[in-house]
């Protein structure tokens, strides 16, 4: 079940985080699903939420650098970005391979029927 | 973006770093929280204002189109109406084009091939786990979502909420009641 502290902690850890009075919100489930994924991996100690809250500002920095609007509702894009930044640099999954993921589940949209679950194959990496 | 957050998933899966089950049911606790509701609002209204009911049951996407704040509910929607005489439910094959903007974050279950195939065999066998019983007399019409059509259930109008605003009528529309396999929240019971 949901550990409704272990959320507390985190909006209390990460500054931004878009939150109602009863914890965080969310604008459309890949959000939800981004968010479940760090706390999972901080529950496994993979990153403290000091170095997550490090690397989400700085992710942030660069999107702002680069033009990105501010106005919250690409927050949980820097979020994917921090994610992915942390689990490469954790050793956990190079950047090679996530980007092969990528590529692999953008196939498989591509090749599915409009309607009909969509569901990753082993040559949907064969690209 | 949905397909990037696919991908990081699936690696931490097959690495054993995160449980697809886990994370789902920490999604699940946040499944009120997960996009805007329209749909609750879009029954609020129907049962408020009986030209906006008309105008939804003839074309429920312009009828709510119609609804400057709501956007994003797409094409092809089409709501059915429970009354005493029948009631719907709804049943989908749940691709990306789940209307969530509309109904809120699907139910794990959902997800169950069982749980399709037998809604369409059973239906009264199924709303009896979900705790709805009905009248036996009551008919029960399954909708098949698809990509072409989404269906919006419109339930019945619960008693004891005569004089209530939109905003208040909108916070018993739970999302199993518009898909059918609930009702709203009864006033005064406990939730």
């Amino acid at each position: 079940m949901m550990d409704a502290a272990a959320a507390a902690r985190a909006t209390g850890a990460v500054p931004g985080i878009p939150h109602d009075a009863e914890g965080p919100v969310f604008r459309e489930p890949w959000e939800a699903q981004a968010f479940a994924m760090a706390l999972t991996l901080h529950e496994r100690g993979l990153f403290s939420w000091n170095e997550w809250a490090a690397t989400l500002s700085d992710e942030i920095k660069r999107a702002q650098a680069a033009g990105d609007p501010d106005t919250g509702e690409t927050y949980y894009r820097h979020w994917m970005a921090t994610l992915e930044r942390l689990v490469s640099a954790k050793g956990v999954a190079t950047s090679e391979t996530l980007h092969r993921y990528r590529d692999a589940w953008d196939h498989a949209a591509d090749r599915t029927p409009h309607g009909t679950p969509i569901e990753l194959r082993p040559e949907d990496f064969e690209g | 973006m949905e397909l990037r957050t696919r991908a990081l998933e699936t690696i931490l899966t097959e690495k054993g770093y995160v449980d697809a089950a886990a994370l789902d049911s920490i999604v699940q606790a946040y499944e009120s929280k997960i996009g805007p509701r329209n749909g609750a609002q879009v029954v609020a209204k129907a049962w408020s204002d009986p030209a906006f009911k008309q105008a939804l049951l003839a074309d429920a996407s312009k009828a709510v189109g119609t609804l400057g704040h709501v956007s994003r509910v797409g094409d092809h929607l089409v709501a059915v109406e429970n009354t005493p005489q029948r009631h719907n439910m709804v049943v989908c094959t749940l691709c990306s084009c789940y209307p969530w903007e509309v109904l809120g974050l699907p139910p794990v279950w959902y997800k169950a091939a069982p749980y399709r195939s037998r809604a369409v065999k059973d239906p009264r066998g199924v709303l009896a786990d979900f705790g709805v019983s009905l009248p036996t007399d009551t008919e029960i019409r399954v909708w098949d979502s698809t990509a072409e059509t989404r269906f919006l259930v419109l339930p019945m109008r619960p008693e004891g909420t005569e004089g209530w605003s939109e905003a208040q009528l909108a916070e018993i529309v739970t999302r199993d009641s518009m898909i059918g396999t609930g009702f709203p929240t009864t006033p005064g019971a406990p939730s």
